[in-house]
């Protein structure tokens, strides 16, 4: 007989020493938004950028259901984060390095634990990897950068590559668009700039790992990703976090420019601790014929809000969200996606796979908007949800904006649980009842699974079978 | 190796307190063929799920025994393991998984950790078999029963059959909704499996089937048990005459269990 392992516990809840060599004092005030600036050696016009954010931040109200139509069932969670017990900027170590060796020892075992360099020799074209606010290390393939890709982090590209920051920086999220990208903007550190040149094909992706590793720390990491005409670019991002009895914040803002005929294709895997808030907004712009994926899994965390949006400018443009959410014990996945039709013939594909179990809650936030020129587009949206146990939850919220009539606007939800009969079927083929709730679960997420590139998709499956193990009986 | 026994005694079940199963008898040899007979509503196939253990029936009373062990105590993936297998009338669909991936898995679960099966044998043999059974290569990648017709889930069913090998199957009308050809071929992949090692039980209302499925004992079914048992001359009888005679000879007015099922 199978014995059912323990329950699971996060598996990369590991801390590890505090080696930083700077970390801002708790709290935000105008004081430490300019010692970042300075710190970082920025040109006055990041730090007027973020100064001017910093006023956006204060004078925008919480969101909620009283300010805010698209927060209606807001998720309580919410009012307990305290934003003066958050520090926002802590810088790991003085350089960057370009190969691990240069990394400092107690980081490098952090990334060394979680299989970030095996990863790299193995399938990656490029790699960095965020520890606190900071870009600790960094490396391409010489290949790319001989046909001008750019893949730096974003305070590199801020010095290196001004014209091209100014261009496009906060121009797909600006600062007002909603409170956490106002403190984005006016606190962000690292992330990723990607630049990919008219007609360059990126074959393999390039991928970032994002580490939180304090208590009460804010990561704020920034990425924006430009594919020029008719060029391609995979990028995929994984983060993870210690486990600690306070909450920590991950407040990222992603900003994609996905020119005409381009492809852009964004994965992202996060898997954070059970006392993080993930509040992150991501936007892309796409133009016309230009193609704009979402691949998006959500594990973990204290509560997500993130709903990836594609703005289709162009005729003909293309969007596809397709992401899963996991919510445990304690925990809400208030995920979905928003898709803009501005111009003719666009299409939008949003489909949406979530998981409750143990009490944790899932909800489906989705916008569907046809402009006045969206004639001959569609979208058609897919909501569906698994719940495990009587105590867990599911709610599904759409909002539709329509104001062409030549549209097509479908929209399919379905709630199941694991029947009594499918396990029976599946036991009486010598499955325990463990594996049989395991192969139901991993053929309710294999549409998202199947989109990951392969290593990912064993690791995605993993993971699931982890945060699956002793949620059964 | 002795030869392989299923032993069920005085068998009774329940379904939501209402009693089904009044006292069942049967014991099943390896090398052996029993067809289970009777019409509708009678119990057929609530024996064939208490056998394997679905949680919805509760056994009140009686014993079973698979090679001499209490198949009863065992959770329905340990009977599995034990060597029971049921070919389900209305089998479920599970999306996203696919059929060989689900095969190869619950070959594995029965062999055990450190000795799976080989990714190459394992194709081969679904090949092999899937031949037999006239399947279309495509079921082998299409996710286990969707989208699939009635006969397209039956010959699934004896196709994990084939598979799995297991010492005892019980074939839960399996003819049922099956053409002519579809019979031939799904028969033809039983009387494959038969051996010395193995026993069948066919639950079936239509003498149909075993005209290519040579049964050694025929059992009528009613009220809850068998009634009347006998050798293949009385699958032929009942299909000239139909039942009405057993009731008669038996004096059985209803021969339901009053719960359809």
């Amino acid at each position: 007989m199978t014995t059912i392992p323990e329950l699971s516990e996060y598996k990369y809840g590991f801390r590890d020493k505090d080696v930083s060599v700077f970390r801002a004092k708790r709290g935000l005030t105008r004081e430490i938004v300019e010692e970042i600036s300075k710190m970082k050696g920025e040109p006055d016009w990041m730090l007027e950028f973020r100064l001017k954010s910093l006023e956006q931040f204060y004078k925008m109200p919480m969101p909620s259901n009283l300010n805010s139509k698209w927060f209606s069932l807001l998720p309580g969670k919410l009012d307990e984060l305290n934003f003066d017990d958050i520090t926002y900027y802590v810088k790991p170590s003085e350089r960057q390095g370009k190969t691990w060796e240069e990394v400092p020892d107690e980081i490098k075992q952090t990334f060394d634990k979680l299989g970030i360099p095996e990863a790299e020799q193995k399938f990656l074209a490029g790699v960095s990897a965020q520890y606190e606010s900071e870009v600790v290390y960094h490396n391409m393939q010489k290949e790319l950068e001989e046909q001008g890709v750019i893949f730096c982090d974003t305070d590199t590209a801020v010095r290196e590559y001004p014209e091209l920051l100014k261009e496009y920086f906060g121009t797909v999220v600006p600062p007002a668009d909603n409170k956490f990208a106002a403190l984005n903007s006016a606190v962000w550190s690292g992330g990723s700039f990607i630049y990919v040149p008219k007609g360059v094909k990126c074959e393999v992706p390039l991928q970032a790992y994002f580490r939180i590793n304090s208590e009460n720390m804010g990561q704020f990491e920034r990425t924006l990703i430009i594919a020029d005409e008719g060029s391609f670019v995979h990028y995929v991002e994984g983060c993870t976090a210690p486990v600690y009895s306070t909450n920590s914040l991950h407040s990222a803002v992603v900003e994609i420019i996905v020119k005409d005929n381009a492809r852009c294709r964004y994965t992202t895997i996060q898997n954070w601790a059970p006392n993080i808030y993930n509040l992150v907004t991501k936007r892309a712009v796409a133009e016309r014929g230009a193609h704009m994926e979402w691949v998006d899994g959500n594990i973990g965390s204290k509560l997500t809000m993130k709903y990836p949006a594609v703005v289709m400018k162009g005729e003909g443009a293309k969007a596809d969200v397709l992401s899963i959410a996991v919510a445990g014990k304690d925990q809400h996945q208030d995920a979905g996606a928003k898709v803009t039709a501005l111009a003719p013939n666009c299409t939008a594909t949003i489909i949406s796979k979530s998981i409750s179990k143990q009490g944790g809650k899932v909800t489906y936030r989705g916008l569907t908007s046809f402009g006045r020129n969206s004639e001959g587009s569609k979208a058609n949206v897919k909501c569906d949800t698994l719940i495990l146990d009587n105590e867990s939850t599911s709610d599904t919220i759409p909002y539709n904006e329509i104001k062409n009539d030549n549209i097509i606007l479908e929209h399919e939800a379905t709630v199941s649980k694991v029947s009594e009969d499918q396990l029976f079927y599946l036991m009486s083929r010598g499955l325990s009842e463990n594996e049989a709730t395991q192969m139901i679960i991993m053929g309710f997420i294999e549409p998202f699974t199947k989109e990951l590139p392969m290593e990912y998709a064993v690791e995605m499956n993993r993971l699931i079978k982890f945060e699956m193990e002793g949620s059964i009986g | 190796m002795s030869t392989p026994n299923l032993s069920i005694r005085d068998l009774q079940v329940s379904i939501e307190d209402k009693q089904i199963l009044k006292g069942v008898n049967l014991s099943v040899n390896g090398g052996e063929i029993h067809a289970i007979m009777g019409p509708n509503g009678t119990g057929k196939s609530t024996l064939a799920s208490a056998l394997m253990g679905h949680p919805k029936y509760e056994v009140t009373s009686g014993s079973v025994t698979i090679n001499g062990e209490d198949l009863l105590e065992m959770e329905v993936d340990e009977r599995a393991r034990a060597g029971l297998f049921l070919a389900m009338q209305y089998p479920s669909e599970v999306s996203g998984v696919t059929n060989s991936d689900f095969l190869r898995s619950a070959i594995n679960a029965k062999r055990g950790e450190g000795n799976e099966i080989s990714l190459m044998k394992f194709i081969r043999e679904m090949d092999k078999q899937m031949e037999v059974l006239e399947m279309d290569e495509s079921f082998a990648t299409r996710y286990l029963n969707e989208g699939f017709s009635g006969g397209e889930k039956k010959r699934n069913e004896i196709l994990q059959m084939m598979m799995l090998k297991p010492t005892f199957s019980i074939l839960d009308e399996i003819d049922s909704g099956l053409d002519i050809d579809a019979l031939k071929i799904v028969a033809a992949g039983v009387n494959e499996m038969r051996s010395p090692d193995r026993g069948v039980i066919i639950i079936t209302h239509y003498q149909r089937l075993l005209n290519y499925i040579k049964p050694d004992f025929v059992h009528v079914f009613m009220q809850g048990k068998i009634v009347k048992s006998g050798g293949p001359e009385l699958a032929e009888r009942l299909e000239q005459e139909g039942y009405d005679w057993v009731k008669e000879e038996l004096g059985i007015v209803d021969e339901t269990v009053g719960h359809r099922v």
